[in-house]
């Protein structure tokens, strides 16, 4: 992956330091703008049984099926109804596509190497280890994300579980 | 020989190729051997196809698979110019056959990635017996052949991997070159036996090594009788190596039965003594053909053309074929659903249906029509007729006979019918099963069905046909038929049954034969009566999709019906509503849907749901409550019950309406989806007509979580 992303780099330089930066719980978070393939509004979506909460389900891109990601129930954070404003950021890594629900997309920023702080010491917790680096613009910090981590399973299900039931009650569309 | 794996295309298309030739040459010979003879016409294509595998695996370097069909083309080409009358038609076929056997199973190892590593010294011996035997029945040739034939024998080709570029310059006509020359006198323990062929792997392991090889004697592989005089004088190899004097003499002192092995290094033109008989006719690369007056004398240089040009001799109708990558095709497919739902997407928007255009409307139906006439073509171009498995078989049934020495005719019918490419994979085992216990328990012996009246031959007829979206293939034979009896008995004894004996119908009797570790037959033979074989045929057709009837009737034969369904990609559904959710469930697997009355349906003290529908007892399995889907409904006698079977199991889903019937395009779940979790009871998805995604429902999943 680190390697495709490398060729993607030289092939186009001009995206190196550039991410798309989106809304989430009044937290910025940053992509590799060249995962991004198109960001949308919220479609019609097919919920799948038995999987974790925070894959909503399944949409249909322009005869494409894309499973949908709830980022906030990915962090763990309160789940709240979309609305105008809530987009999907479609992401291509590697063999998988998947739609990410946020808040709401801000910008593309294009940081220089200097201003991008690899890999910060966090304490603990789940959200923790999808954050690749940290992003300086003025005064503001932007979250990094680590789009590999984001789409692994490898994480303690058990964790996600426990609170799948918490959710599942609330969540209603 | 360790492969590169570089050339991966280029092993890719050789092995497509071979196989290719090798199923013609099949054919061809099990056509000739119908008719009695080779035409010959058979004669020049069997020289042909064993020439094509030839240059290209000397091409590949897989030189055992060269060497083989080397030697057999040198039979063919004798038959070819000398045109013997009465020959042994059955032996040839037997050799050609064995050839290919042996050139199938190296290919199978080079798709695996394995080394071709078959020792083809016993097939090559055995050819050249032959050869030999031919021609001293039918004559020589001419003198100026014999006397090349007994000078090439000197001649160990040169292997084309050690370095051919390195060959020219040591073959310079002063004969001096790199490399020093030895002379090995090899006698075997008395009591070894066979020191011919030892002495020939012998020889043909140190080709690997050395450069120049000759011997003395020097027709060892064709003439048992140098065993003889090899016990008597010993064997004397004469080489030219560029490995050290002691590398070479371990390899020797190596070999098992030596007595006495001489080893001393020699002047180089002793080696000359030899090298000159051959100079003039061998070519110094390893194709040597020992006729002259062929018409293309086959050299290195020219060889790549010769295998180019032939198969296009072989007839225009393979130039109009074209061989196409399956996933290129599978996106194809992929693309043009897509379209599909996205013409019907557009025409049917409710923006652009108030338009009130004649030509929008015209043009709309158009797109239509080609949309589904494009999606037709795609699904015909991965149809694949069953013809090339239906003649498999031929050759089954002919080794079988052989074996059994009985006679048996397969008839085919039908082989044009075309099946989807995933799905002809999966039925040649299953058809080979069902015809090797055709013949092997069906088909009765020769005097058993002369006593019955029937005609001395037994028959096979191996059928296919279209019916609706089904393929029906046929086996009947017309043997002695199942018996039902020794069935119940031998399923009795291995505790087989499921059900009480006297509710049994015919068919599910004769169902058990399809079980595993069934067998009737008392002893075990080559081919069948061990029990395995005939589950394979339920397993692979229910990978597919396809069902198994049996039917039979003592002394008039047995018929076995395999139903699949024309293509995996396109399955008729049924679209069901639970909640906001819309699953689809396989039309094959339905066998109704109903509304329950109250008093029908009763809980079990586990609290399992059941329903009684005329006087039987089903599980209900409800869909919102299995996969917690809100707001579905609740009440049995609200919603419907579907009652599905798969692999005899039957169990009632619980969904809120029926959406009617319909014909869908299979799509896997996203690869995220299935690499996180497999969802039970979940065969894939598909896109409605609407643009929304229903998923697909994999009844056996299903049953398996609620087993009656």
């Amino acid at each position: 992956m680190i390697k495709e992303a490398t060729e993607e780099f030289d092939q186009d330089d001009d995206q190196q330091g550039m991410y798309l930066t989106f809304e989430l719980a009044n937290e910025y978070y940053g992509i590799w703008i060249g995962y991004v393939t198109e960001i949308i509004g919220i479609l019609p979506f097919t919920e799948v049984p038995e999987l974790p909460a925070y894959v909503r389900g399944i949409f249909n891109l322009r005869g494409r099926i894309i499973p949908l990601m709830d980022m906030r129930l990915r962090f763990q954070k309160e789940f709240v109804p979309y609305d105008e404003r809530s987009c999907v950021i479609v992401i291509d890594v590697g063999k998988n596509t998947v739609g990410l629900i946020v808040d709401s997309v801000s910008e593309v920023i294009s940081f220089e190497a200097a201003d991008i702080i690899e890999q910060p010491m966090l304490s603990s917790g789940i959200s923790n280890q999808f954050i690749k680096s940290i992003g300086k613009v003025g005064n503001e910090v932007k979250q990094l994300l680590d789009c590999d981590k984001l789409l692994s399973n490898q994480e303690v299900e058990i964790l996600i579980n426990q609170k799948d039931e918490r959710y599942k009650d609330e969540m209603v569309l | 020989m360790t492969r590169n794996f570089e050339n991966e295309p280029m092993v890719e298309v050789y092995i497509f190729e071979t196989i290719q030739n090798l199923e013609q040459l099949e054919q061809v010979i099990i056509c000739s051997e119908k008719n009695g003879g080779f035409t010959p016409d058979d004669v020049s294509e069997i020289f042909r196809f064993m020439h094509t595998i030839k240059g290209s695996s000397a091409m590949m370097l897989f030189d055992n698979i060269e060497k083989v069909a080397h030697a057999m083309e040198d039979v063919f080409y004798y038959i070819r110019e000398q045109k013997p009358s009465g020959l042994d038609f059955s032996a040839v076929s037997d050799l050609v056959l064995s050839c290919v056997d042996f050139i199938k199973a190296e290919i199978e190892k080079i798709t695996n990635r394995y080394d071709a590593d078959g020792d083809p010294a016993f097939l090559i011996e055995s050819l050249k017996v032959f050869l030999d035997e031919l021609r001293q029945i039918f004559g020589e040739e001419d003198s100026q052949n014999r006397s090349q034939q007994k000078k090439q024998q000197y001649y160990i080709p040169q292997e084309k991997k050690t370095e051919p570029t390195a060959a020219s310059p040591n073959q310079d006509s002063d004969g001096k070159a790199a490399g020093s020359c030895y002379q090995v006198i090899i006698q075997y323990e008395d009591d070894c036996t066979m020191e011919n062929i030892r002495a020939y792997t012998l020889v043909f392991g140190l080709a690997e090594l050395a450069e120049e090889v000759y011997y003395l004697p020097a027709d060892i592989a064709e003439n048992p009788d140098t065993a003889a005089y090899i016990r008597e004088n010993g064997f004397e190899i004469y080489f030219r190596t560029e490995l050290g004097y002691e590398e070479i003499k371990s390899h020797f002192e190596n070999i098992i039965y030596v007595e006495q092995l001489l080893f001393r290094e020699i002047e180089d033109e002793r080696l000359d003594l030899f090298r000159q008989p051959q100079e003039p006719t061998a070519p110094p690369e390893s194709f040597v053909l020992p006729e002259p007056e062929l018409a293309k004398p086959i050299s290195p240089t020219n060889l790549s053309a010769a295998s180019e040009e032939l198969p296009k001799s072989s007839g225009g109708a393979t130039q109009k074929m074209i061989s196409v990558n399956v996933d290129k095709l599978d996106n194809m497919m992929n693309l043009v659903g897509e379209l599909m739902i996205t013409e019907s997407m557009v025409t049917q928007c409710p923006e652009v249906e108030i338009i009130q255009s004649e030509n929008f409307h015209k043009a709309a139906i158009e797109l239509h029509k080609i949309t589904v006439e494009l999606q037709d073509m795609v699904m015909s171009i991965r149809m694949v007729p069953l013809s090339t498995t239906f003649v498999k078989m031929n050759r089954i049934v002919r080794d079988m006979c052989k074996k059994l020495s009985r006679e048996v005719v397969l008839d085919l019918f039908g082989e044009e019918t075309e099946v989807d490419k995933n799905i002809i994979e999966h039925i040649s085992d299953p058809l080979m099963h069902i015809i090797r216990n055709a013949i092997d328990h069906g088909i009765e012996s020769e005097q058993e069905r002369l006593a019955k009246g029937k005609e001395k031959a037994g028959r096979i007829i191996l059928e296919a046909k279209n019916v609706g979206s089904d393929v029906l293939i046929v086996i009947k034979d017309d043997g002695r038929g199942l018996d039902k009896e020794r069935i119940l008995q031998k399923a009795r004894e291995n505790d087989l049954l499921t059900k009480p004996e006297a509710e049994m119908s015919d068919r599910e009797i004769f169902k058990l034969i399809l079980l595993p570790g069934f067998s009737t037959k008392e002893s075990i033979t080559e081919f069948s009566g061990r029990g395995v074989g005939m589950d394979v045929v339920t397993k692979n057709l229910e990978e597919v999709g396809g069902t198994v009837l049996v039917d039979s009737e003592i002394d008039r034969g047995t018929t076995i019906t395999l139903k699949i369904p024309l293509t995996l990609a396109i399955v008729e559904g049924m679209n069901i509503r639970v909640g906001k959710s819309r699953y689809t469930i396989p039309i094959t697997t339905i066998s109704e849907s109903f509304r329950p009355n109250q008093k029908d349906c009763m809980m079990d003290p586990d609290n399992n749901e059941m329903v009684m529908v005329r006087g039987q007892c089903f599980p209900i399995l409800r869909l919102h409550k299995h996969y917690q889907i809100k707001n579905a409904e609740t009440d049995l006698t609200k919603g419907i019950l579907i009652m599905v079977e798969q692999d005899e199991k039957v169990i009632c889903v619980f969904a809120d309406e029926l959406l009617g019937q319909q014909q869908v395009v299979v799509k896997a779940l996203p690869n995220y989806v299935n690499t996180m979790k497999k969802v039970l009871g979940l065969a894939g998805c598909t896109l409605l007509p609407d643009g929304s995604i229903s998923l697909i429902m994999d009844i056996s999943g299903l049953t398996g979580l609620r087993v009656q």
